[in-house]
């Protein structure tokens, strides 16, 4: 029963905020462009969400002549799944988790390594070039820096002595592991971007070249579950950036830990908006040369570095 | 727990048939990795959960990128033809026969190993850890040497002489 | 690398800048008289139409938005029979008021001019006539120029003399 209420619960949260950052980035970014974003629907434009929802109900749901259709219909959902699934092993709260797994870190890596398929797949079951060469630079991106990503875990992973998240923010109650972690987290944040192909590193859409990239050929819902999916993922690893190396739902206790953790994970959130307000697209291969010369070193000494430091204190 | 069992070797012996024998290269591919996320679960049931993740992050997630992302740029449907040329009945002797043989091995291994009872302890990923580097130190880093020879392989072939001129100029030096 | 925490923390300062959007259905802009907007065809002090129908708009249009029909009431002065600008092509450039010799062909300060059908945007001539003078108040063609119609004979126009009778030898 219990578990049932914590799957409704982390279902619940992690759609509504997914959807709900759907206008909260629109207002955000107005905010800093200096324009006012959607306002007319609703009170402050809250039910835009709603209406961008029936939208896109609405919407004629092409699957191209061209396509290759089974996978043209999976790809989509691939994506969420994979993205949800990872929400399980998130811990909400000291007892808020689905599934408390001990190789949480590696379910959540093996399940962002699965959504490149969605991707890459999608790019090429729509048999058109734009959507091609999305996804050719979409499964490049992310298996680099899916690499850096697991890398600069594992400083955390040392640390706490444990895969498990729950064990992770246990871990951190004498201290947030942003401090000592100070590299790993640099390296994860940036990875979580290019990994949830956000701007700036939206190469694989990168609308200005590739009319949409990957989805160029996607409608209706389909698209919506790519474009939920984005928001999803931003969601993630803003979860997880707070849940690694910002304590998690550790906090005062005047408040319940819930509240903590979707306090950090939302200012995180607010976070990945500013960059893409503010950052422009680099190219393709400064992208790749940027994480294959400065990532990886970084990443490769921040593991040597903690190692050498936690046995030199044990 | 064991109809989970069952379940999952049953995906992942169909989804492997499948992968041999579909005609579509990224629908055979795709079924590979399903079988390899089968298989996943299968070691997971056997109480090897950090083997299961990494079958997921390495196979499934990685390996399996590349082949799709190579096969995606190969025009699939020329190769059926050549396909259809080499397989004809006799290019199958040798290679069955050679199956056939580790068939059998495969069938001695396992009555042998029958009795060697599994997954009755949890194997935590530190236990595979401490394993890798003590008793199995001198496979991983024979592995490293090896990873290290792909790695200057590949610097080498990726790497560009610095061009200081622009292309077109440069070929009209050199035809002049 | 700084340069780049540098533009993030400027973003991030416009916060607390002011926006820039005009809210506009509720929010007018502010539209100078001289704005060249929806066209208007005007009438002289007298309430007469003050187009002489000489084409001359027509012929200045650079997209040909412009069609009309001269004709002459009893009097002799000249009119348009029918005057249609289509709107949907017309440009806004203002080149068909330069060219008018008479004023009658004015751009107001008025852009809101959305239609669900396309032959909503091909005005006539009785949706462009208005009542008034326009910008260029007390003025009226035919007192202005030398030549005679039924309503005024020679000399009688506003800065004319009266025409010398040549067989006369007084000054
Ligand atoms: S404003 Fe320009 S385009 Fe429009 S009717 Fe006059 S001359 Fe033609
Ligand atoms: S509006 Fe002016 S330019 Fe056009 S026909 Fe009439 S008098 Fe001539």
């Amino acid at each position: 029963m219990k578990e049932a209420l914590n799957i409704a619960g982390v279902l619940f949260i992690a759609l509504t905020i997914a959807a709900g950052l759907i206008w909260v980035e629109r207002r955000l970014l107005s905010v800093w462009q200096d324009r006012l974003g959607p306002n007319r629907v609703g009170p402050f434009g809250l039910f835009q969400v709603i209406a961008d929802t029936i939208k896109l109900f609405f919407k004629e749901d092409w699957v191209p002549s061209f396509s290759d259709r089974p996978v043209f219909i999976m790809a989509p959902g691939i994506l969420i799944i994979t993205i949800l699934l990872t929400f399980a092993v998130i811990p909400f709260g000291p007892d808020f988790i689905v599934f408390d797994s001990n190789i949480g870190i590696l379910f959540f890596l093996g399940n962002s390594s699965l959504g490149v398929y969605s991707i890459v797949l999608g790019g090429w079951a729509s048999n058109n070039k734009y959507s091609l060469i999305g996804a050719m630079r979409a499964s490049a991106q992310m298996l680099t820096y899916e690499v850096f990503m697991g890398l600069s875990l594992m400083g955390v992973v040392m640390m706490a002595d444990s895969f498990s998240f729950n064990a992770i923010v246990e871990a951190q109650k004498g201290g947030w592991f942003i401090v000592p972690q100070f590299i790993g987290f640099i390296v994860f944040f940036i990875a979580g971007l290019a990994e949830t192909h956000r701007l700036p590193f939206d190469i694989p859409e990168s609308e200005g070249e590739l009319v949409a990239g990957y989805h160029s050929e996607y409608s209706g819902m389909k698209f919506g579950m790519f474009f939920v999916g984005e928001y999803l993922g931003i969601t993630l690893i803003s979860a997880l950036i707070a849940t690694l190396f910002f304590g998690g739902w550790l906090g005062p206790s005047f408040l319940p830990p819930v509240f903590w953790f979707l306090l950090k994970t939302f200012f995180f959130i607010c976070m990945f908006i500013l960059l893409r307000a503010s950052l422009p697209r680099p190219r393709y291969d400064q992208l790749m040369k940027f994480g294959w010369k400065v990532l990886l070193p970084l990443s490769l000494g921040n593991i040597l570095i903690t190692g050498a430091v936690l046995i030199f204190f044990k | 727990m064991n109809i989970f069992f069952y379940i999952a070797a049953t995906v992942a012996i169909i989804s492997t048939i499948m992968a041999i024998s579909g005609r579509n290269a990224i629908h055979a591919l795709l079924f590979l990795i399903l079988s390899f996320l089968a298989i996943s679960v299968v070691f997971y049931l056997l109480d090897a959960p950090f083997i299961a993740a990494l079958e997921v992050i390495i196979y499934a997630g990685a390996i399996m990128v590349l082949f799709i992302f190579v096969t995606m740029m190969l025009n699939v449907g020329l190769e059926r033809k050549m396909e259809n040329k080499w397989l004809n009945p006799r290019m199958w002797i040798v290679p069955g026969l050679l199956a056939a043989i580790l068939l059998f091995d495969l069938i001695l291994a396992l009555k042998v190993s029958r009795t060697i009872p599994v997954g009755n302890q949890v194997i935590q990923p530190k236990q595979v850890g401490i394993s890798l580097f003590s008793t199995y130190l001198l496979a991983v880093e024979m592995t490293a040497i090896l990873l290290m020879t792909g790695v200057i392989g590949a610097y080498h072939l990726g790497s560009q002489k610095k061009k200081v001129m622009h292309r077109f100029l440069e070929k009209k030096i050199k035809t002049c | 690398m700084l340069s780049i925490l540098r533009t993030i923390w400027l973003t991030f300062l416009h916060i607390f800048h002011k926006t820039e959007t005009v809210e506009y259905p509720e929010v007018k802009p502010y539209l100078p008289p001289r704005y060249r907007g929806r066209i208007i065809l005007t009438r002289d002090k007298e309430g007469e139409e003050r187009c002489v129908a000489c084409y001359l708009c027509a012929s200045a249009c650079p997209v040909d938005c412009i069609s009309l029909q001269a004709t002459e009431d009893e009097s002799g002065r000249r009119y348009p029979e029918f005057f249609r600008i289509n709107f949907s092509r017309c440009i806004f450039c203002g080149f068909c008021e330069e060219a008018c010799p008479t004023y009658a062909i004015q751009l107001i300060p008025d852009f809101e001019m959305g239609e669900y059908d396309r032959q909503n945007m091909v005005y006539e001539k009785e949706h462009l006539l208005i009542s008034g003078q326009g910008k260029y108040p007390d003025y009226n063609f035919y007192k202005n120029a030398g030549v005679s119609i039924g309503v005024k004979g020679k000399g009688e126009g506003d800065h004319e003399e009266k025409p010398l009778d040549l067989k006369d030898l007084m000054p």
